[in-house]
């Protein structure tokens, strides 16, 4: 494997919220009333079934409670043990799943809050996302100017699989205050479950569902490039959170082919899609989806044209690696820098 | 891709004879709606009269997606006797067959009876297209051959369909469409695959159709280009679901041909399988070897729409980790983005393996000599 530096940005990590009652404390009286009186269970999604393989590491899998609910497991498994410099909480709390907007306004909110004080005040290497209600485009932006106050929040959270594709002009408001604030908008894997998780239909397993993410990913490039959501904001970045890599090229290969046979349709695409790929959507390492023999992925990062695409992370506590493996073999030190420092620091302004 | 009009095409054409090829996907059309009705019941007739196909999008006729131009077909494709591109034999041959020195034609009509609701009416428009296509077309021209095209959704009546038509020479394979009800690895399609590999036939998995599913997992996107661009995630989606309710383990004899979904995604999509599987095998333990293993025997992939990289080069990569042996060469005619044959591999390719892309894979896939 190549060798891990110093100093590094690890961009997707996860912390778990314990219960939904621990919440409770930043919870209105209203909600929290809703909450005990009405009974409502733990809000944990299918994607990320608690004693999946896939949800925890081995070693990093704690005896009791959730893979991920400890920040002393968190320093001793990645802040320490991979040097980081920060490391960016991706909370995949499921709070997408309900379909009220005012109870996903309240538990944004709270879960927000909770970040900031139970992980963020604790640890200065960690930031945070500010996780966004969009099943309402009006609350979601009120979220985010909110929280944008606190510059340890360095990004937008959606994920990729909600109500509608994110390249949507309802939801340009969200866009339109992630760029004014400097906050990169990351898109993670996993789904509200609002709409089949595949595009023909519901699988029937849950490997089916995580491989899904990818295709999940290649759609909603799709969508927000040809919407124009980067000629309408040019200074947006958007990051790609456990979106899987090999897939990018071929991908790509075919959209510019479909958009200069069909880009009457969409005028408004003002640059080339791979251009704007390479200026404003960047992708987290893990999981790697590509096999180990070096020279196949010396040409995929080849394929790639570009060494500013990748963005460190670990995952944690998801089961991607084993030992201190992130770093694929075959990288050369320069991209390594490049992935672990450089190009994060060059897609969240706030990270300085 | 998109096509140039060109005024004088013959003169264009070079005169020394070309190598021959297979195609193995195009697209023959009917001439006028009422053109299978002797094919079908009274009843159906009237059917199609009052009801319409009633299928799983909303539009009477035509897609909700409107095509960048009419029927997605090339405007140079209008045989000179009227009727819309694809559907005269005597114009395919001079335009597509002739020139190009066709060999091996595959027929993949559509807009057939799949992909709408009433399952019995599927059934009985899909035996009428089968019929016509022995009438209009693999009967009156021998280098042209058939696909089984078979009531989706019922998969039982599907698979009396493909038991009827075995043995006909006709016949080369049986034809699914990408998007369905369900993802193509359910069990209510397992007779269809069951039937096909009793038969011998290889099953082709066209791109496009409906089932009533968004066309993205996070609901239904704006423009045609992303219903275009789409259609490679619906087909990654399908194979995936394929390989994981175990359709390759269960029918080991079983071949499907990915049909005009692109290629390009094929090595990152059996990689991702084979990750996932190393850790999450326990949930499937009927798929008993890595998934990348019965993709790269069971599966073969149409070429039409090449991937079109900057640097051509990196297409070979890609060729090279799927196999020079599974690659069928289209041209997908009619249809607006046809791939030239004489443009679509640079100079470098080895002489065996431009003769495999070309011909010898598809002969040898369908079992013709």
């Amino acid at each position: 494997m190549a060798s891990l530096i110093a100093g590094g940005i690890d961009c997707d990590v996860h912390p778990a919220v314990p219960h939904l009652t621990s919440l409770l404390p930043y919870l209105n009286d209203y909600w929290r009333d809703q909450v005990t009186t009405r009974g409502m269970v733990d809000l944990i999604s299918q994607s990320y079934p608690q004693n999946s393989p896939i949800t925890a590491r081995p070693d990093w899998r704690p005896e009791t409670g959730k893979p991920g609910e400890s920040l002393e497991a968190m320093q001793r498994h990645v802040l320490d043990a991979f040097r980081l410099e920060c490391a960016i909480c991706n909370p995949l709390y499921g709070v997408q799943m309900v379909f009220s907007e005012d109870m996903q306004a309240a538990f944004c909110r709270a879960l927000n809050d909770w970040l900031a004080k139970e992980w963020l005040d604790r640890d200065p290497r960690l930031r945070g996302s500010i996780v966004i209600p969009t099943q309402s485009v009006e609350k979601a932006v009120a979220e985010i100017e909110r929280c944008a106050h606190d510059k340890r929040f360095v990004q937008v959270l959606m994920l990729v699989m909600g109500d509608t594709p994110l390249g949507k002009r309802a939801l340009w408001p969200i866009y339109e205050a992630a760029e004014r604030l400097e906050l990169p908008v990351g898109i993670h894997a996993g789904s509200a479950y609002h709409n089949p998780p595949t595009a023909v239909g519901w699988g029937s397993y849950h490997i089916e569902d995580y491989v899904g993410q990818a295709q999940a990913f290649q759609t909603q490039l799709t969508s927000l490039i040809v919407e124009g959501v980067f000629a309408k904001y040019p200074r947006l970045k958007m990051v790609m959170l456990e979106s899987g890599v090999s897939w990018i090229a071929p991908y790509l290969w075919r959209l510019h082919k479909f958009w200069r046979g069909v880009r009457m349709e969409t005028p408004w695409v003002d640059r080339a899609p791979l251009e704007i790929v390479r200026s404003n959507i960047r992708f987290s390492l893990q999981p790697f989806d590509a096999p180990p023999e070096p020279q196949t992925l010396i040409r995929l990062f080849d394929h790639m044209q570009s060494d500013e695409l990748v963005l460190f992370s670990t995952d944690y506590p998801h089961w991607q690696f084993d030992g201190q493996d992130a770093l694929p073999e075959g990288l050369s030190p320069d991209l390594v820098r490049k992935i672990m420092i450089d190009n994060p620091h060059a897609t969240y302004p706030r990270l300085k | 891709m998109n096509i140039q009009f060109r005024e004088n095409q013959e003169a264009a054409s070079p005169l020394t004879v070309k190598t021959a090829i297979a195609d193995c996907d195009i697209h023959p059309a009917r001439t006028t709606h009422t053109e299978l009705y002797p094919y079908l019941a009274k009843r159906w007739q009237h059917h199609l009269e009052v009801y319409g196909v009633h299928a799983y999008q909303g539009m009477m006729e035509g897609p909700p997606y409107p095509k960048a131009q009419p029927n997605a077909s090339r405007r140079d494709a209008y045989p000179p006797e009227g009727g819309p591109q694809g559907s005269s034999l005597a114009f395919m041959q001079k335009q597509l067959l002739d020139p190009n020195n066709v060999q091996l034609g595959v027929l993949n009509p559509l807009n057939t009876g799949q992909g709408i609701r009433n399952h019995e009416l599927s059934a009985a428009l899909c035996s009428a297209i089968n019929d016509w296509q022995i009438d209009k077309w693999t009967s009156k021209d021998k280098r042209l051959k058939a696909s089984i095209v078979v009531g989706n959704e019922d998969g039982l009546s599907a698979a009396a369909e493909i038991r009827e038509r075995a043995g006909d020479k006709n016949f080369v394979q049986v034809l699914l469409l990408s998007r369905n009800v369900e993802p193509l690895g359910q069990r209510r399609y397992w007779p269809i695959y069951q039937a096909a590999e009793e038969a011998g036939l290889p099953v082709g998995v066209h791109a496009f159709g409906f089932g009533g599913n968004p066309i993205t997992p996070s609901g239904w996107p704006s423009y045609y280009i992303e219903e275009m661009v789409g259609h490679s995630q619906c087909q990654q989606s399908a194979l995936a679901s394929l390989v994981l309710e175990g359709v390759f383990e269960r029918f080991p004899k079983l071949k499907m041909v990915m049909i005009e979904a692109g290629f390009g995604w094929a090595p990152s999509l059996a990689w991702r399988l084979d990750k996932a599987w190393q850790r999450l095998r326990s949930e499937v333990p009927h798929v008993k070897r890595p998934p990348s293993e019965y993709i790269r025997e069971q599966v073969w992939w149409t070429t039409q729409p090449m991937e079109d990289p900057e640097r051509r080069e990196d297409l070979f990569d890609v060729i090279k980790w799927i196999g020079w042996d599974k690659l069928l060469f289209a041209t997908d005619y009619p249809h607006w983005d046809y791939d030239e044959p004489s443009r679509v591999l640079p100079a470098g390719v080895s002489e065996a393996d431009r003769e495999a892309f070309y011909l010898g894979n598809a002969k040898k896939l369908y079992g013709l000599n």
